[in-house]
């Protein structure tokens, strides 16, 4: 998977969590929540996305990995590689 | 009130409202009495097509679409009647001391819905609990819609849900005029709503104890004091009052809709679900007596009678011992068209009734093809509109289970100070 198919698969959760913000333009490198409104509950909304789209655990201390876009990236491809998913489920 | 201690008067300068026949005071009278009913097939999970009341107001006007999805139907409809309420009143939110201004919704129950929704999801996942939302607590907490609407609208006052099963519309109201009489609030966001037609459990257990309406034509389903009816239509609603002491609402040139003149709520103390006659009847004695009224000064009784066949009957017989003798009182009911909207239900049916002090209509009860004698009423208008020489005062009742009733009383405003 490329690293911008995960971006699209982390963006799309994103769009569902918070339909309200305008996701076109979002810079990977720069912290979600200084871009975007987004809190605490909305993290844990992602991490459960993970979890019931594609059985992918976030453990709590690792949250903090989540902070970017980039950061979900590097995180995540090597757990969606483990599981050979290659492509966004619904 | 006024009989008794020297408490301030609290007077209604905003109402802001959904129901199944309309998503403001105006649509919603104008259905009241040109008898447009708001009753639908609905599906419902595990239940299939039932009958109901269904809302379609537009979510997104006073809320965000990230909200809506975090909170509750039941937010979302105190939400939206609390900024229509605001808003017809001509306050301004950004020019009120908020941590003056509180939110008391009444509910008939509160989080059905949500655990409904959690469970069937859950079920999905193997009954695997770590697929268990983290949103489920702040939903289902007692206080949640009126904690939505201090969230949206930045209120910093008290708040909290009135739970009194389907009087808590009325005990929503009258909870507003008593913080405004202890000073405790400057502006009382305050009435009632119910999200429970999204919840199967209400529809299945009014049908296992044979008190869910049925009828082919869903417009019809709904008819208090008809000697045909069969049961409750379970519909969605809500509706809020802006409330205020009567001193400050003629101080900044308030439009004054009526004054909130008497109210009394008791129990029956006799059964979990059967009403007590004799209870209501002394229920709505409270509120005269409260309001320094008799009988003879009410021109409309508002019943809250749900088409239920032994419940019509009861408030009936409790009407008839208050105000039997009285020629001047009319009665009628709002159910007929938009079913039992629960929580909502008394505060809704009582915002039907206020522009009777303009227009001095009564709006009537629909769908009574034959009335059942033993709840037959002097003046009950039916069918069609009645217009009275004057209308100065309406009697609202909402009961509710566990034997709890509710009366309150409005006046249209004298003007005076």
């Amino acid at each position: 998977m490329t690293n911008e198919a995960l971006q699209k698969i982390i963006l799309d959760i994103i769009h569902d969590i918070a339909p309200d913000e305008d996701l076109s333009d979002v810079e990977p490198s720069i912290r979600l929540r200084d871009q975007l409104d987004l809190d605490s509950m909305d993290f844990l909304d992602i991490v459960m996305e993970l979890r019931k789209r594609y059985k992918i655990e976030v453990p709590e201390e690792d949250y903090m990995e989540l902070a970017t876009l980039d950061g979900c990236v590097s995180y995540l491809m090597p757990k969606f590689e483990e599981k050979g998913i290659t492509t966004a489920s619904a | 009130m006024r009989t008794t201690a020297p408490l301030p008067r609290v007077v209604i300068t905003g109402v802001g409202l959904t129901s199944p026949n309309g998503n403001d005071i105006h649509a919603f009278r104008n259905a009241l009495l040109e008898g447009h009913s708001g009753v639908v097939p609905f599906e419902t999970r595990h239940m299939g097509t039932v009958l109901a009341g269904v809302c379609d107001f537009d979510e997104q006007r006073h809320q965000s679409r990230k909200a809506r999805r975090r909170g509750t139907r039941a937010g979302s409809i105190a939400i939206y009647c609390a900024h229509e309420a605001f808003e017809s009143s001509g306050l301004e939110l950004e020019q009120q001391d908020r941590s003056r201004i509180g939110v008391f919704v009444g509910t008939t129950e509160h989080g059905n819905v949500e655990t409904e929704n959690e469970i069937a999801s859950l079920r999905g996942y193997d009954d695997d609990v770590r697929y268990w939302s983290h949103h489920h607590n702040p939903r289902t907490v007692a206080n949640n819609p009126a904690g939505e609407v201090t969230i949206n609208m930045g209120i910093t006052g008290p708040h909290y849900c009135l739970g009194a099963a389907c009087a808590a519309g009325n005990v929503g109201l009258i909870q507003g005029v008593q913080l405004l009489q202890l000073g405790v609030v400057d502006v009382a966001l305050a009435g009632g709503v119910s999200e429970s037609v999204h919840t199967f459990g209400i529809f299945a257990s009014f049908k296992a104890e044979g008190a869910l309406a049925q009828h082919d034509d869903p417009s019809q389903a709904s008819r208090p004091f008809d000697k045909g009816r069969n049961g409750i239509v379970v519909s969605e609603g809500g509706c809020i009052y802006v409330l205020e002491r009567a001193g400050d609402a003629m101080a900044r040139g308030a439009p004054i809709i009526a004054e909130v003149v008497g109210y009394a709520v008791n129990s029956d103390a006799t059964d979990f679900v059967l009403p007590n006659a004799q209870r209501q009847a002394e229920c709505m004695r409270g509120a005269l007596k409260s309001a320094g009224m008799s009988p003879e000064d009410v021109d409309i009784v508002s019943t809250h009678a749900t088409s239920t066949p032994l419940g019509d009957v009861q408030e009936a017989k409790a009407v008839r011992s208050v105000f039997g003798a009285s020629r001047r009182t009319h009665v009628n009911n709002t159910k007929s068209f938009i079913g039992h909207t629960m929580g909502a239900a008394g505060a809704l049916e009582l915002a039907g009734n206020l522009p009777a002090f303009l227009d001095r209509k009564v709006h009537p009860t629909i769908n009574i093809d034959e009335l059942d004698e033993d709840c037959a009423l002097e003046n009950l208008v039916v069918d069609q509109p009645k217009t009275l020489p004057t209308v100065d005062a309406v009697l609202n009742n909402s009961f509710g289970m566990l034997g709890i009733n509710s009366s309150v009383i409005v006046k249209k405003w004298d003007g005076a100070s």
